[in-house]
């Protein structure tokens, strides 16, 4: 079960208080946010997000209307350089091989 | 009636009541004699009965919104002059739900889409005829928004609404409105379009950016509560196949991309033509709100309905000056090559995925839905 | 799209390629598992395998939530649905997927109230807007997605609704993933490990595998440049001679899961003492049911279900391919009496089923198509 789509949060939503309290997430308000994924906006709950706050302008990943976790964009970048940086070594073997003159 | 008077001796105050007898039926004539009035709010079954409900509603919300000489004669058929040359018939029936979305409407799609079923055979639309079906308690004002649609459709196709037909159902059924059209159009054109003449080489063009139209009505039915800034595509596509047409020779089918999207209509061309069909998924003009919305619900742009492109297979020679042709029109700017016919699987379509690795596109099976796994 | 995008970048791919073949030791045979139902349909559709060297096999786990549900749940689902008091949501996954008789397609057709709902709170909205309906949740999927299952039932609890329940078929990744590795059939060698799966769960849960089985596992994101990447992770694991667990989807796994999600799973179900999955027979501990606190909005408790054992069509081999035995192709029914037209079983059904992937995208990769050609 795994569709998960990144979605910048756009607009954060608050709703009404339901029911009797009890130490759960959902007896407070609802916590809702807009998530805006590529043009396409939705409602969405963030009532599974830790403890840290939720913003304007943070990215999430979208599972059934609700946001699991926060994307952490240092992580995102920091996976990116990796791949980068294996290509890197890649351009770097092709060009070391071109550029060689064992003769 | 004649003009003796009746009288009745015995009772003198009848001069009196002669008249108001006279400027009664006076009234009742001039009153059947104005412009018939619908002065219902909803769709009753009367509307449907074939009497005088039906040709009020006829005569006030149907002529009067799709006036042309023809119709008005009002026969159970109409008739015109006979074309020389080939006729292109059509049928279509159009059930959308919502009845109205961004971009358009039923009225909309009825027109259009009868329009470019016979532009794909590279006729010159003419005449349509339209059939409703509507549904108890649907609001006259939505049948009067829908009729104008037409109107305007229509008057921009150059095309006429010439016959037509009302039948009306009980609340409960046709969602409240279901319209079934046909369209006579001629083909001016020395030319044979079909898919058995694609031969591998061929250049596969796509005239705009695919499921703009699939997406909005999804959206629009609100269950999914979603938003997104997005409007159908409907549109009348003969003039941007005219300009085709007239300058690209080469072109060898052309097919308009409804339900079940790019992908399907690519099949049915791969299938008749017994050729392979190589798209480049990154070549495809798909507006990123959709891809969005498709990523999200988890479906396949390719596999959306547009109502207002049309897939184009041409000779590769040519595939430079068809797309020239295309840019020159407005509704095909976002035209694009996206695709080669090659030999070899017959009957497969084959996309080179962005990532460069190959996979099939099957035909559409069952309905497009959300994949949330 | 953000963070989407930049992992689907052709070039690194095919850096990452070379990489991964580096790797390889000559000769050598490697079988990786990727669990999830999300990384098959990702494999298929980016075609990967063609950026894979041929010593290198992907074989597809039983992490599809749709394709390990038994055909009698789905059966008492229809029952439920049936009902004219009933209205069943359900996600569009499920609604094609076979019972004993029918889908929910079917029964939708025959008169069934059967919506479709890409979340559970669309389903709580529409208990709310037919207060003299009994609203049903269909709750499938894996630790993914029990938390929003939990949140909602919270959420209904909250505001006191007397209408909403729902049919809970939630299961557990681990002991699928144990019943794989105890299994005398295959001998893997690594695992592509459930991406978002682990934002709940996080990756420590795995260590087992690395521990007592002495395989790697690197948790995985969805995009292909994350699958290939983790490939390369678990090859160097292999080559360097560890087994280790490692998380390559660190933008958004974190090392010790979602404690606001695990505590709502934890506050609204409790686990089965056994649960039948579809192909891998009863596997204890495996499923969630809900809490007693909660049984009003449990719709096992609410309606009566037929209950029954349905068998799998004799011709059916779903078990063998969720377990990553049998590969698609190698089904006696696959293409021939099974096809997504007329699915015999659930990995057919499910577009995230092994057997629905690889004949919808992979039937023709490059590497296939010159073998079909050259045959």
């Amino acid at each position: 079960m795994c569709l998960g789509i990144p979605g910048e949060i756009v607009e954060i939503l608050t709703g009404p208080a339901g029911g009797t309290g009890g130490g759960d997430a959902a007896a407070g308000p609802v916590q809702l946010a807009t998530v805006n994924v590529a043009g396409v906006r939705r409602a969405i709950n963030i009532g599974l997000l830790g403890e840290e706050q939720v913003c304007v302008g943070d990215w999430v990943l979208v599972h059934v209307g609700f946001a699991m976790a926060k994307i952490d964009e240092a992580e995102a970048a920091a996976t990116l350089e990796m791949l980068t940086g294996l290509g890197q070594a890649y351009t770097d073997e092709l060009t070391a091989l071109a550029t060689s003159d064992i003769s | 009636m004649t003009s003796e008077p009746i009288v009745d001796r015995a009772r003198p105050q009848q001069d009196a009541g002669f008249s108001t007898e006279q400027q009664v039926l006076d009234r009742i004539d001039r009153a059947r004699r104005r412009k018939p009035v619908i002065r219902e709010e909803r769709i009753t079954l009367a509307h449907g009965a074939g009497g005088r409900a039906t040709h009020t509603l006829v005569e006030a919300l149907f002529v009067e919104a799709f006036r042309n000489p023809v119709l008005e004669g009002m026969h159970d058929g109409a008739t015109v002059p006979a074309a020389s040359g080939r006729l292109a018939f059509t049928t279509d029936s159009f059930v959308v739900s919502p009845l109205f979305f961004p971009g358009g409407d039923i009225g909309d799609l009825a027109v259009n889409g009868t329009v470019n079923d016979l532009a794909m055979c590279g006729a010159r639309p003419l005449y349509l005829s339209a059939g409703f079906i509507l549904e108890e308690g649907l609001p006259v004002a939505d049948l009067r928004r829908i009729a104008a649609s037409m109107s305007a459709a229509a008057a921009r196709a150059g095309v006429h609404i010439i016959t037509g037909d009302t039948k009306v159902v009980q609340r409960g059924r046709a969602d409240g409105c279901y319209i079934n059209t046909a369209g006579i159009g001629v083909i001016e054109r020395p030319v044979e379009l079909a898919a058995s003449s694609v031969r591998p080489g061929d250049a596969v063009i796509v005239s705009g950016p695919v499921g703009d139209h699939g997406v909005t009505v999804m959206l629009a039915r609100g269950e999914l509560d979603i938003e997104a800034d997005l409007a159908s595509d409907t549109a009348a596509l003969h003039e941007l196949v005219d300009a085709l047409l007239d300058e690209a020779p080469g072109v060898r089918v052309l097919r308009d991309a409804t339900r079940g999207g790019v992908a399907t209509v690519l099949n049915e061309i791969a299938e008749a033509a017994r050729v392979a069909i190589v798209v480049d998924e990154g070549a495809v003009p798909v507006r990123a709100v959709v891809t969005g919305a498709c990523e999200l619900l988890g479906i396949d742009p390719l596999y959306v309905a547009c109502e207002g492109r049309f897939v184009a297979v041409v000779d590769h020679a040519a595939a430079d000056a068809a797309l020239r042709a295309l840019h020159g029109h407005p509704l095909g700017a976002g035209a694009a090559i996206v695709g080669r016919v090659g030999d070899e699987p017959p009957g497969l379509v084959l996309l080179r995925t962005a990532f460069g690795g190959t996979r099939v596109v099957d035909m559409l099976v069952g309905d497009p839905l959300p994949r949330i796994c | 799209m953000r963070f989407v995008d930049e992992y689907r970048d052709a070039d690194k791919a095919q850096a990452l390629a070379t990489q991964i073949a580096a790797l390889c030791e000559p000769g050598r045979q490697y079988k990786f598992m990727e669990v999830c139902g999300g990384h098959t349909h990702t494999i298929y559709k980016h075609g990967l395998e063609d950026y894979l060297p041929e010593n290198v096999t992907l074989v597809h786990g039983p992490g599809c939530p749709v394709c390990v549900i038994p055909m009698g749940r789905v059966d008492d689902a229809i029952a439920i649905a049936q009902r004219p008091e009933v209205i069943m949501t359900s996600f569009g996954d499920m609604m094609r997927v076979p019972g004993g008789s029918a889908s929910f397609f079917d029964a939708k057709a025959a008169g069934a109230d059967i919506r479709m709902v890409y979340s559970p709170l669309d389903a709580l909205k529409v208990a709310r807007t037919n207060p003299d309906r009994a609203v049903v949740f269909m709750a499938i999927g894996f630790e993914t997605t029990a938390p929003s299952t939990a949140m909602t039932v919270l959420r209904a609890a909250a505001e006191g609704l007397d209408n909403f329940s729902v049919f809970c078929n939630h299961v557990t990744i681990l002991p699928a993933i144990k019943a794989i590795l105890d299994s005398p059939d295959l001998r893997l060698d690594g695992f592509i490990g459930p991406g978002h799966v682990s934002t709940v769960i996080g990756c420590r849960p795995y260590e087992f595998i690395a521990r007592d089985y002495g395989k790697p596992l690197v948790c995985a994101g969805f995009e292909p440049l994350d699958i290939l990447q983790s490939v390369y992770m678990i090859l160097r694991q292999l080559a360097e001679g560890r087994a280790e667990v490692e998380n390559q989807y660190t933008r958004v796994v974190p090392w010790d899961g979602n404690a606001r999600a695990l505590r709502a799973i934890g506050d609204v179900m409790t686990l089965r003492p056994y649960f039948e999955w579809r192909g891998l027979g009863f596997i204890s501990h495996s499923a969630l049911r809900v809490r007693d606190e909660y049984a009003a909005f449990d719709a096992e408790r609410l309606f009566e279900v037929p209950g029954l054992r349905v068998a799998d069509p004799k011709a059916c081999q779903c078990g063998e391919v969720l377990k990553g035995v049998l590969k698609p192709w190698e089904c006696k029914v696959f293409g021939t009496a099974c096809t997504p037209e007329t699915p015999i079983g659930t990995c057919m059904v499910s577009s995230e089923g092994a057997c629905a992937a690889y004949y919808n995208f992979g039937r023709f990769t490059r590497r296939r198509m010159t073998e079909a050609l050259s045959a």
